[in-house]
C-alpha cells in the first residue's frame, strides 16, 4: 500500500503552538538528532506536532491496508482459479497484517486502538483514496498488484529509513512482502495477455481505468503539499511526492512494454533532455473530490468497514468474558 | 475504550541458535488468542520457530530521560574493551 492520504490533513488538527523555553531547547536538541540521522523511539521526548503528524500518516497508512483488503477480497469467491484464488488470499491476508503492524506502530505514540477504529469509522481519518475506485474485472485484481502495490512501493520504500523506529520497523517487514504483491499482479496479467482478444482487452480496460487515480497516489505537487517541510525537516518524508511519481512512471513505461499494454496519456513521451518521461497533466478536481467523500465506492467502502467491526463486536466481547473467567478461576 | 484487548509485545526467535528479538505487538484476551494473534500476524513466511509474548503492562523499562546518567558508568572504563591493549606486533592478534 499506499501512503497517499499522508499529505491530508486532519479537520481537528490544532495549530502548532509555540514551545515554552524549555521545550524550545529540547525542540532544538530534537531537531539536531533528526537531522544527524538518529532514530527516535518510542518514549523519547519529542515535539507534539512531530507526535501527530506520526499519529496522523501512521494511522492514515494502517487504514489504507486495511480498507485496502476490500476491492480485492470482492475477487477471492471469483478468482478463475485454485492457484489464483490461493494466492489471493495470501496477499489480502498481508494486507491485513501490514494494518496491525501499523496500529501497533502507532499506539507506540500513545494513541489507543479503539480511538485510530473510532476516527476511521466516524470520517475523521483519511485512507487512500484509490480504494474507492471499484474492482469489476478480474484483470483489476492483476492491475492493483501491479500498479497500486507498485506505486506503493515506490512510496514505501523511503519510510525504512523514517526517523520514527516503529514505524521504519514495520515499513521494512512490509516492503520485504509487498514486492509479492506487485510480482504476482504482473504474472497475473501476463497470463490474460498471453490469453484471448477478449482478455488482453479486459486488462487493457483496467489498466486504462487504474493509470491516473494511481498517479495521484503519490498526492498534490510539490508546490501544493501541505505536510512535506517540516515532514522532511524531521525525516518523515525522504523524497518528494513529485520526484516519485517521475520515478513510478519512468519504471512503469518499460513494465508495460513487456506486457504489451498501452498508458492512457497521449503525452507520455521520453524527454531525452531531462532523462525522463513526460506526462500529462492529472485532474487534480477528481482527486480532491474522492479524497472529499465523493469517490464512486467512497460510502461502500466505509460501511463495510463500519458493519464488519460491529458485527464482531459480540465476539470481542465474548473472548474478553472467557479470559474472565478463566483468570477468576485459576485465582480461586 | 476500557473494552480493549489487551496489549501484548512479542518476541520470536528466529531459528534454533538465535535470541528472542522483539518485533511488535498484537491485542489478545488472554495468552493463548495472543500466541496465535502473533502467528498469524508476525510469521506468515516462516521468520519464527518460537514465540514469546508479554503482557506489554507488565514489563519495566529504563528510562530514556536518564539515559546518560543510567549508561555514565561505563563511558569511562576504556580498559574494559581489548583495543585499550597495546600488544607486541608478534602477539597482537590474540
Amino acid at each position: 500500500m499506499y501512503t497517499q492520504a499522508m499529505d491530508v490533513p486532519n479537520a481537528d488538527d490544532a495549530p502548532s503552538v509555540a514551545a515554552p523555553a524549555n521545550e524550545a531547547e529540547a525542540a532544538a536538541h530534537f531537531d539536531a538528532r533528526c537531522a544527524a540521522g538518529e532514530y527516535v523511539e518510542a518514549k523519547d521526548w519529542m515535539p507534539d506536532n512531530y507526535r501527530k503528524t506520526l499519529i496522523r500518516q501512521i494511522s492514515q497508512h494502517a487504514h489504507s491496508e486495511i480498507v485496502g483488503m476490500l476491492p480485492e477480497g470482492n475477487w477471492i469467491s471469483r478468482a478463475p482459479s485454485l492457484k489464483r484464488k490461493t494466492i489471493l488470499l495470501a496477499k489480502v491476508q498481508d494486507e491485513g497484517g501490514h494494518g496491525l503492524y501499523l496500529y501497533a506502530a502507532a499506539e507506540t505514540l500513545g494513541v489507543s486502538r479503539d480511538e485510530l477504529l473510532t476516527a476511521l469509522h466516524t470520517g475523521r481519518a483519511k485512507y487512500s483514496s484509490i480504494f474507492n475506485y471499484p474492482t469489476p474485472t478480474w484483470a483489476d485484481i492483476g492491475v492493483i498488484g501491479w500498479l497500486v502495490d507498485g506505486a506503493a512501493i515506490m512510496n514505501q520504500v523511503p519510510l525504512c529509513r523514517c526517523s520514527y523506529g516503529p514505524y521504519a520497523r514495520a515499513m521494512v517487514r512490509i516492503c520485504r512482502e509487498e514486492s509479492f504483491h506487485q510480482r504476482q499482479g504482473f504474472d497475473s496479467l501476463q497470463t490474460m495477455m498471453q490469453g484471448t482478444d477478449a482478455q488482453r482487452a479486459m486488462v487493457q480496460d483496467a489498466v486504462n481505468r487504474w493509470w491516473w487515480p494511481v498517479l495521484m497516489m503519490f498526492g498534490p505537487h510539490d508546490k501544493d503539499s501541505q505536510h512535506s517541510e517540516t515532514s522532511t525537516k524531521w525525516g518523515i518524508k525522504r523524497i518528494s511526492n513529485d520526484e516519485l511519481r517521475q520515478k513510478f512512471v519512468d519504471a512503469t513505461v518499460e513494465q508495460a512494454k513487456v506486457l504489451g499494454v498501452g498508458l492512457p496519456d497521449p503525452a507520455l513521451t521520453w524527454n531525452a533532455e531531462r532523462g525522463h518521461h513526460d506526462f500529462g497533466a492529472i485532474d487534480w478536481t477528481e482527486f480532491w473530490n474522492v479524497v472529499n467523500g465523493h469517490g464512486p465506492c467512497n460510502r461502500e467502502r466505509l460501511a463495510a468497514k463500519v458493519k464488519a467491526h460491529d458485527d464482531g463486536a459480540w465476539v470481542r466481547e465474548a473472548a474478553l468474558a472467557f479470559s474472565a473467567k478463566q483468570a477468576a478461576r485459576a485465582a480461586a | 475504550m476500557s473494552n480493549e484487548w489487551p496489549l501484548w509485545e512479542v518476541f520470536i526467535r528466529a531459528k534454533a541458535g538465535l535470541d528472542h528479538k522483539h518485533c511488535g505487538s498484537v491485542h489478545a484476551p488472554d495468552a493463548t488468542m495472543a500466541l496465535q494473534a502473533a502467528r498469524d500476524v508476525y510469521t506468515r513466511r516462516q521468520e519464527g520457530v518460537s514465540i514469546w509474548v508479554v503482557r506489554a503492562d507488565q514489563i519495566v523499562a529504563s528510562d530514556p530521560g536518564d539515559k546518560h546518567e543510567f549508561f555514565d558508568p561505563m563511558q569511562d572504563k576504556i580498559y574494559r574493551h581489548p583495543t585499550f591493549y597495546q600488544l607486541p606486533e608478534e602477539v597482537n592478534h590474540i
